[in-house]
């Protein structure tokens, strides 16, 4: 600590203002240093407040009130819950929300993974295909998932054509119970694998290359380079995308709202649909806050570890 | 990786909750005095995108305020008029119309939750009401109080394209008048190549369950019992419903092969001349010219089959009042109401100007009058300033005498996600076990109602 620093946190003993006049001026030389900086926080903790905090709070007190938006809201007490618990398209909810997610870290996870590990392996066009690969995040998310309504069609559609050009049967891609949930997730995968590739790329380039050097001299060839080299040295950067790979994909919504309307059967009705189905097809704000207080808590469990281990990585 | 998109979607919808409830003040609207001015805001003023319509809207305005110089009318486009997503947040938020613009299908919850002002002691100086149809101003009643007025009304038919009829060998001026009709009519239609769809019925996103039920009005069916504290649709007529719906979707294989189908995707299909049949009411064929680029000529409406002597569920829009709004407001919104929505001649009823614009008239709704006086003075101004073949819509009108209109269910969007559920399996599924499918839903449904009464 220096001498400056002390003066200005350490009142002196025995004098009536604590402050002197240099400590005041320590003190606005300290704040004017950092003004853009709290400027800077000050913006972002607003939007946070307004956008994230607030609605968060004030999602909890709905979820225990009937509330008409007219009148002050009227509490009572865990019957949203129980009124949502008790609806049969909660437990489908549920259990599709983690089938999703299951099948996305199956499909969604390793595809970019991969694709980043022959992308950085690659000698040649390697700008134009990392260009290629992130493409689809640049299209509006409801652009995306549109376009898959017509590749899925089961007549006309791309998918169908291409098994047919195969000499295979066609599938009923969202229009079958076994079929609807692995179609999401393969959209999903699509919109989405251009950041997850080139996370793990730039994760990927930072592992020196003298270790692969060092492989490559002991006769590793490309399998065991990724096994022995790759992954032990992404390993961290791989255990904090899978986190937040599940908090991601269990708020699924707009891939069941736009392609399915969360059927057939309610295939794909999932906690956000449901939640969204709760408060703004059925007026029901109550419900839909208790749905996603519920999911909030869920995906609070899976924050923390992430939490932990994003501290771990920034440790090391 | 999913955390971006996922990010920006939730916070859509978060955004929409956000709206929604975080404004919940108590904001009062001083009453102003009895003569003074008076503004007041209403919804569904044509867009701007609609320009006949828009300048149509504003002659509107400038005629009324002319005759009530005290009253400002501030019109607020948007399309559609109504998105149920925003009214919460809208209303939460203060920034509801004063008139604002429903679908029937939410009156009831609207009514329920008091979101709408009761303007029963002034709704008796508005002259045309004594002249409306009983069935349709029940929709805006809750025993002897009111809750709103009526804009348009209709019930359901069968829409049928015309063009393709005469394509597949049918005779376009004699529709099917039972199911056994439909399905051979379909067989037909689907037979012209790939890609013709012969009927087309929902199944998602509520909208399933809202055709079960017109489906099963027409056969005479019920959703509700009488008290409405049960579900009544596992009968015979529910039955017959979906019974019906598989076999021309797997025997007959004449729905075509995508199914999960929502609003906009049969209103395409049509628009793109290949679907032949639907249920629908006559404003399809308004919504398929219009947004769809279908043609009025290519399209018909007749009953729906079987209906003759039974019920058809009915629908249409109105408007309703904020329950903030003052009762100065509510006046000189019903003095609006009656003078742009009600008044044959006029507003919306002023099918000269239509012409002149070059906008349909013909078509046979709004049906707001029955056959009193105001009601035979519409139909007479129709048929006056037709534009749109109105033969087409011939079997649908001769039908109505016949037909009671039926309201939609207590819990109604509540009740259609349930049947989604036995319309999407009867459609994907060709082993789909329809008792079950009606049981289940039941059970559903009789919890639903359990909570409403």
């Amino acid at each position: 600590m220096t001498v400056t620093e002390e003066r200005v946190r350490r009142p002196q003993p025995g004098a009536t203002d604590p402050r002197s006049p240099d400590d005041h001026g320590a003190l606005r030389r300290a704040v004017g240093r950092n003004l853009t900086a709290y400027g800077f926080l000050c913006a972002a903790l607003i939007c946070f407040a307004l956008f994230s905090w607030y609605p968060m709070i004030r999602e909890i007190v709905l979820s225990f009130q009937q509330n008409n938006f007219v009148d002050p809201g009227e509490w009572v007490g865990f019957d949203n819950f129980r009124t949502v618990i008790a609806d049969p398209a909660f437990r489908a909810a549920w259990l599709n929300t983690a089938a999703f997610s299951g099948l996305a870290l199956v499909i969604g996870y390793a595809v970019p993974f991969v694709l980043a590990v022959v992308l950085n392996e690659l000698k040649h066009a390697k700008a134009y295909l990392r260009f290629v690969v992130y493409l689809p995040v640049m299209l509006p998310p409801a652009v995306a998932v549109l376009l898959f309504k017509w590749f899925y069609d089961p007549g006309a559609g791309l998918f169908n054509q291409a098994l047919d050009a195969a000499h295979l049967p066609p599938l009923s891609w969202l229009d079958s119970t076994s079929t609807a949930l692995v179609s999401l997730v393969i959209v999903s995968t699509w919109m989405n694998l251009g950041t997850g590739t080139l996370i793990y790329l730039a994760a990927l380039q930072s592992i020196p290359g003298d270790l692969y050097e060092s492989a490559e001299l002991d006769g590793a060839g490309l399998f065991k380079r990724v096994w022995h080299v790759t992954i032990p040295q992404t390993k961290l950067i791989l255990l904090v995308m899978l986190l937040l790979q599940v908090v991601a994909t269990m708020q699924v919504f707009i891939e069941p709202y736009l392609l399915t309307g969360g059927g057939p059967e309610n295939a794909t009705v999932t906690v956000a649909y449901l939640m969204y189905q709760y408060a703004f097809n059925f007026g029901d704000f109550g419900g839909g806050s208790a749905l996603g207080l519920m999911l909030m808590i869920v995906l609070l469990v899976f924050s923390t570890i992430y939490l932990r281990v994003s501290r771990e990585e920034a440790e090391r | 990786m999913t955390t971006t998109r996922r990010g920006l979607s939730l916070l859509l919808v978060m955004g929409l909750g956000l709206v929604a409830a975080s404004c919940g003040s108590d904001e009062k609207k001083s009453a102003g005095a009895a003569d003074g001015p008076v503004t007041i805001t209403v919804g569904c003023e044509p867009p701007k995108s609609n320009p006949k319509e828009r300048e149509a809207w504003e002659a509107d305005v400038a005629a009324f305020q002319k005759a009530h110089p005290n009253i400002t009318v501030e019109g607020k486009d948007a399309f559609p008029c109504i998105n149920p997503d925003t009214f919460q947040a809208k209303l939460a938020g203060g920034t509801q119309e004063d008139v604002f613009y429903v679908y029937y299908t939410d009156v009831r919850k609207i009514i329920e939750k008091k979101q709408a002002a009761d303007i029963s002691q002034y709704v008796g100086s508005v002259k045309p009401v004594n002249d409306l149809r009983k069935d349709v101003m029940s929709v805006f009643k809750d025993g002897d109080q009111t809750y709103g007025l009526p804009r348009n009304n209709y019930n359901m038919g069968l829409v049928y394209n015309r063009k393709l009829f005469t394509q597949a060998g049918l005779d376009p001026a004699n529709p099917p008048k039972t199911w056994d009709e439909v399905r051979a009519a379909a067989k037909k239609i689907a037979a012209l190549g790939p890609g013709y769809v012969g009927f087309g019925e929902y199944s998602a996103g509520n909208t399933g369950g809202w055709h079960f039920a017109a489906e099963l009005y027409a056969r005479g069916g019920s959703m509700v019992s009488d008290d409405g504290k049960t579900a009544a649709f596992k009968s015979d007529e529910g039955k017959a419903v979906l019974e019906n719906l598989k076999r021309t979707r797997w025997d007959d294989n004449s729905m075509g092969s995508k199914q999960l189908l929502q609003w906009e995707d049969l209103m395409r299909m049509m628009g793109g001349g290949k679907l032949g049949m639907m249920i629908g009411a006559p404003d399809v064929v308004q919504s398929v010219n219009n947004d769809f680029k279908g043609r009025f000529d290519d399209y018909g409406v007749t009953a729906v089959p079987e209906s003759d002597g039974k019920s058809s569920l009915s629908g249409g829009d109105g408007y309703m009042f904020n329950p903030k709004a003052s009762p100065e407001k509510i006046k000189a919104g019903l003095l609006w109401l009656e003078f742009h929505e009600l008044t044959p001649g006029q507003g919306q009823f002023n099918y000269a100007r239509s012409k002149e614009q070059g906008r349909p008239v013909g078509l046979p709704i709004p049906d707001l009058y029955g056959n009193s006086a105001p009601g035979n003075e519409i139909n007479s101004l129709r048929k006056q300033y037709a534009t749109v073949p109105v033969d087409n819509f011939t079997p649908y009108v001769a039908a109505q005498g016949n037909i009671t209109n039926k309201l939609e269910p207590p819990k109604a969007q509540e009740l259609y996600a349930v049947l989604d559920v036995a319309m999407s399996a009867v459609l994907t599924r060709k082993d789909a076990d329809i008792d079950k499918l009606l049981n289940d839903a039941e059970s559903k449904a009789n919890k639903i109602l359990a909570k409403n009464t």
